[in-house]
């Protein structure tokens, strides 16, 4: 099993918590004022951070997508 | 008196909900929505189904529910739906000129810079914890609280401090708390009809708390321009204001909007969480093993601050408070005005109806949340989350672009609360349990009287 990280940029209201949470996957696009996913398929090390910004992040903008390997 | 409605065909192809009861002045179903909003809201769905209307005087409300719609509601964009409109009971409160919510562009860009920031959040936390322990200072081994009195009062220190400033928080006191409440008070759907109507008595209370605002404002505006300008490190939001010489009226209108968001409902949920964790001692049993484990002293001199841990996981108070804001959302129902035609459900919605979708019909909705009445915070751990899974029909918050903006700071003034509560003190009911429960005759819910718990100081604290 591998994940997609996926945000949704018409929901993003950048809080940029996710950035505190898993900063090698997160960026922020300072024009846009939106998320930037650095890593759109992070190693599977890094899925406890990556889930916890999906879980707080205060638009419900993120997800995780489980993809086959 | 009956008043005749010319009905777009489109809207009248909605089905219309049944009335329950009966408005004298011929004004739909305002009378129903002034005394039991919830019964309306879950009738409109058990008869209409994911689409369906009521009539607010000459308004027709179109009540969409389920995620499919619920997702087209929430995701319309701006210039198509408008907030303002739909909540007419507001404009008196925040007073002419002050406008009700910013646009998301402007959200977004106050956020960068504002009092909401993700890393302005640890210096809120600190602030929190320390109004939370003035609050209790004066408490002894044991008493009784009234709990919409102590956490409307704390829920307005915190607000006060964190959005507008410490220096702002200290001049204030219970007196602008309790006129804060007044103004709660005066959001009387009567404003569908108009809200300035003669001899409301709640719109009396409204406007007489508005003036007393004001007035404490004005004093606090006087002393500090009697004490003349300070160092900068020393000035707030206030001091702003009074520089770009804007009037007490003004000011006041902007703090009110400021602060209203914030503060009802996150009283009502700090309320409401103690409520439900009297109600299910193993639940609350859980709680204080997690907190004690927490902030646990270490072993090695060091400790943990609450104004860190509230920022971090604290899993199991917060899948209790997301379980408390999905059975008492703070709004039970969000509305907007049509402002260019839209489809919903596949409706095509004139503009000047007014739209609308409710948190507490869609909290509770059987199929995305098994045994929807029952208290279960373990919704949302082991990988159910259901608030994730349910993106569009949990939404105490809301949902899309307009999904509270405050809500991060929320629910770390929620956790920042219980951690300095639950530490010091047990709690348990004084009432019958059923006996608690909100009062639903304003738009703004608060928690109906007598609502009392017992403190007992934990050995030790």
């Amino acid at each position: 099993m591998s994940f997609r990280v996926v945000a949704d940029l018409d929901i993003c209201q950048g809080h940029q918590m996710c950035q505190a949470e898993a900063p090698s996957v997160f960026g922020f696009d300072e024009d846009a004022d939106v998320v930037e996913v650095l890593t759109e398929h992070p190693d599977e090390s890094l899925r406890p951070q990556v889930q916890a910004a999906v879980t707080y992040c205060p638009a419900f903008a993120l997800a995780i997508e489980e993809e086959r390997a | 008196m009956t008043v005749t409605h010319e009905r777009h065909p489109a809207i009248a192809d909605i089905p219309e909900v049944s009335v329950a009861v009966p408005d004298p002045d011929g004004h739909g179903h305002l009378a129903e929505l002034r005394t039991d909003p919830v019964a309306l809201l879950e009738r409109v769905h058990a008869e209409c189904g994911e689409i369906g209307r009521f009539r607010l005087a000459d308004k027709d409300v179109v009540m969409v529910t389920g995620a499919e719609v619920n997702e087209q509601f929430f995701k319309a964009p701006d210039a198509t739906l408008d907030q303002a409109a739909a909540y007419p009971f507001m404009t008196p409160i925040f007073g002419k000129g002050v406008v009700f919510d910013a646009s998301p562009e402007e959200r977004q860009q106050a956020l960068k810079n504002q009092a909401l920031r993700g890393d302005q959040m640890r210096g809120h936390a600190s602030t929190i914890e320390r109004e939370i322990n003035r609050m209790v200072a004066g408490w002894g081994e044991e008493g009784e609280i009234d709990l919409l009195d102590f956490f409307a009062e704390l829920t307005i220190y915190n607000t006060a401090a964190c959005l507008v400033g410490p220096p702002f928080r200290e001049e204030i006191d219970h007196r602008f708390a309790e006129a804060y409440h007044g103004l709660e008070r005066g959001t009387d759907a009567l404003a569908y009809v108009d809200p300035y109507l003669e001899g409301v008595e709640s719109f009396e209370i409204r406007d007489r708390s508005r003036e007393t605002l004001v007035a404490l404002v004005q004093d606090i505006i006087d002393r500090r321009r009697e004490r003349g300008t300070v160092a900068r490190e020393e000035r707030d939001l206030l001091d702003v204001l009074i520089s770009l010489d804007m009037s007490a009226d003004y000011i006041t209108g902007v703090f009110i909007s400021m602060l209203f968001a914030g503060h009802h409902t996150s009283s009502g949920t700090s309320a409401w969480t103690l409520i439900e964790l009297m109600r299910h001692p193993d639940q609350m049993a859980k709680v204080v093993t997690e907190l004690d484990e927490l902030y646990a002293d270490p072993g090695d001199g060091s400790t943990v601050e609450i104004s860190f841990q509230a920022l971090r996981s604290i899993p199991q108070l917060e899948s209790v408070i997301k379980e408390t804001l999905r059975l008492h959302p703070p709004l039970i129902i969000l509305m907007r005005q049509v402002a260019q035609e839209i489809e919903l459900a596949g409706h095509v919605i004139p503009p000047g109806t007014i739209v609308a979708s409710s948190p507490r019909v869609s909290n509770r909705l059987a199929e995305d949340f098994p045994d929807p009445e029952s208290f279960d915070p373990g919704r949302y751990l082991d990988g159910r989350q259901e608030d994730l899974q349910n993106r569009w029909t949990w939404i105490p918050f809301g949902a899309g672009k307009h999904r509270c903006v405050g809500n991060a700071f929320a629910m770390m003034q929620i956790k920042a609360i219980f951690s300095v509560l639950l530490r010091d003190f047990e709690f348990e009911l004084v009432q019958p349990s059923e006996s608690y429960r909100d009062d639903y005759s304003k738009m703004v819910i608060q928690l109906q009287r007598p609502c009392r718990a017992r403190y007992r100081r934990r050995a030790g604290a």
